[in-house]
């Protein structure tokens, strides 16, 4: 079911001004592939830009191609919606929807798209919650709200929301940032079961955390504050920590930077 | 305490000698208040000031000041400083207050005398000015129809604009609405009353009705509604909005499913509120749908009546037995405003996300 995604030529605008310039990629499928770089040198808006959600941004604008094997996900008469429901997203901050209970967050994917069966509800809810190794903790107060669960649990509950409508590609903002070591481990650990079966883009200011979890690694930056941001290099996440081929990523890495 | 450094520009820090400071007992507020009205009722008697105002005033002036030089004198100018400001808020406090409560309690006072089972339940068909007896049914019936008309007309419009402005509205069609909006906030009741009297019933020459009335009261309400709602929208996360459609959800069943649940709590009232203030307009009523002390249920068809008007109409009428039914038809009218926004709290509170474990 995993996909691979092309990215070729691909520039992103906030009203007029360019946040990225002219990235190209390859994203493996079931891998992890790690975005990490220094901050506003546009991986969020990289990663934003793989599922269409930047153009969700007032002003927010793409020129390029990203192709999901063989389809350009901004080719015309391409629905933004369909490629949301193909490639599903996890923010930095965990984001459950507080109206609804636990069932129904995880629930919710299926449920406001209308196409459902009851009988399947309990089924996905349950393999999407074990999925998010999420079951054993909730499954006695499936019906309280998702608001009253820790950091960690909420980001686990909405790691489950993204998966339950079966995506072939989950992109992760900064999953990690707003949790504790513990439940950074929990997640970490989820990252490699989930790569068996989707491919999976993290962006990630914890360096450790894109050597420990992804197979590859692409380096950002940008030239100066206000200039837009640039993939540097992209290469197998072994390398990239050992011997990489441009200095600026050995600086970032190592902590010699700027 | 001064230590002697070796390098003399610098002066010294003072530093008190202990942490602890000099302060009042948590009863010397009460103290003082209990004090400063002793001594204003003492003045008052004194110098023979009719007015229990005055007297309150200089209860009030004696706190204030009284505080602040027994703060000073004993803890310091800071917390001075703190006690003046703690008593400034409270002697406003109870400013505002005053006037509400002498106005609930001069209505119960006067209107409780003729409301009864009797009042809620007749109407004025057979009863002239300076008779006892009569009742506001025909009036509760022409309120709330008129209001409920008004809430059909408005609540939808007034939604729907204000989910286009939060969550479609760019560039100047949305500036031209807000605009509009704002001009519409301002417009008096009167304006609107008398807009629809020139449009409807002098252009269209369609009769004096309820439903005249409530197009007018209609105009009012909906700007209400629509910032009330605009505001609730905005408080939305974005993050929800983004966290629905990244699942693949489309835009307009993310608004319906997602954010206005999660606003629910505070439109509601934000309505409520605007139903309330068109409860009590006067105005427009007065102009477009006439007086009538008989009962008519039908809000389109001929004139009705409705409670503000009718505790217009029987303070103008100037007998005792009038004054009396005025003062009971404006604690009915209170009481319908008040059970109105208790539900909207209700609701609020009932809507409101949950957040327990």
């Amino acid at each position: 079911m995993a996909k691979r995604i092309d990215v070729s030529g691909l520039t992103a605008f906030y009203g007029s001004h360019k946040a990225i310039d002219d990235i190209s990629m390859t994203v493996e499928p079931r891998s992890v592939t790690a975005f990490i770089g220094p901050s506003g040198c546009g991986k969020s808006t990289f990663l934003r830009t793989l599922n269409r959600m930047h153009e969700v941004t007032p002003g927010g604008r793409v020129e390029g191609k990203v192709l999901l094997d063989d389809e350009d996900l901004y080719g015309s008469g391409v629905d933004p919606v369909a490629v949301r429901r193909t490639i599903g997203m996890v923010f930095q901050r965990p984001n459950p929807f507080p109206t609804m209970s636990i069932f129904d967050n995880v629930a919710a994917g299926l449920k406001l798209n209308g196409s459902y069966k009851k009988s399947e509800l309990n089924d996905v809810v349950e393999k999407s919650l074990k999925g998010a190794n999420l079951w054993n903790e909730v499954k006695d107060r499936l019906n309280k709200p998702g608001s009253g669960l820790s950091g960690g649990q909420q980001q686990r509950l909405c790691i489950a929301r993204a998966i339950a409508v079966e995506p072939q590609v989950l992109l992760m903002d900064e999953p990690c940032s707003a949790l504790d070591p513990i439940s950074t481990l929990a997640i970490e650990d989820l990252i490699g079961e989930l790569k068996e079966r989707f491919t999976i883009v993290i962006v990630t200011h914890n360096m450790q955390q894109a050597a420990r979890v992804s197979d590859r690694t692409a380096f950002f930056n940008l030239a100066a504050v206000g200039q837009p941001g640039k993939l540097v290099e992209i290469d197998e996440t072994e390398r990239i920590f050992s011997n990489p081929s441009v200095q600026a990523t050995e600086d970032y890495i190592s902590g010699r930077f700027g | 305490m001064s230590t002697t450094t070796p390098t003399p520009p610098r002066t010294p820090v003072k530093r008190p000698a202990t942490l602890k400071a000099a302060s009042l007992p948590r009863w010397s507020p009460l103290a003082v208040a209990a004090g400063s009205v002793a001594v204003a009722v003492g003045i008052g008697a004194a110098a023979g000031l009719e007015s229990r105002i005055q007297w309150g005033l200089i209860a009030a002036l004696l706190f204030i000041v009284g505080s602040y030089v027994l703060a000073a004198t004993v803890e310091g100018t800071r917390q001075a400083k703190d006690r003046l400001a703690t008593s400034l808020v409270w002697v406003m406090f109870l400013l505002a207050v005053v006037p509400l409560a002498s106005l609930i309690y001069e209505t119960v006072q006067r209107g409780a005398k003729v409301f009864d089972g009797y009042f809620l339940t007749h109407s004025m068909g057979v009863v002239a000015d300076e008779e006892t007896g009569g009742g506001i049914y025909h009036a509760l019936i022409g309120t709330l129809e008129q209001v409920l008309l008004a809430s059909v007309i408005a609540v939808p419009v007034g939604l729907l604009t204000a989910i286009y402005l939060v969550e479609y509205g760019r560039g100047k069609l949305s500036k031209v609405i807000t605009f509009f909006v704002d001009v519409m906030t301002g417009i008096p009741s009167i304006v609107a009353g008398l807009f629809v009297l020139s449009f409807w019933i002098l252009i269209l020459g369609f009769d004096y009705s309820g439903w005249a009335g409530a197009m007018a009261l209609a105009i009012l309400m909906m700007p209400v509604i629509v910032r009330s709602t605009e505001e609730m929208l905005k408080l939305v996360p974005n993050e929800l909005r983004e966290a629905s459609l990244a699942l693949g959800v489309p835009k307009w069943r993310t608004i319906l499913k997602v954010v206005l649940p999660t606003a629910i709590g505070g439109i509601t009232t934000g309505v409520m509120l605007s139903v309330a203030r068109i409860a009590g307009e006067t105005a427009p009523v007065l102009l477009l749908v006439w007086v009538n002390p008989l009962i008519n249920t039908n809000p389109f068809d001929g004139s009705q009546a409705s409670l503000p008007l009718y505790v217009y109409q029987q303070y103008a009428a100037g007998t005792d037995a009038s004054y009396d039914r005025a003062w009971a038809a404006a604690l009915a009218l209170i009481g319908f405003i008040m059970i109105l926004n208790l539900a909207a709290r209700g609701v609020a509170r009932w809507k409101a996300p949950k957040t327990g474990r």
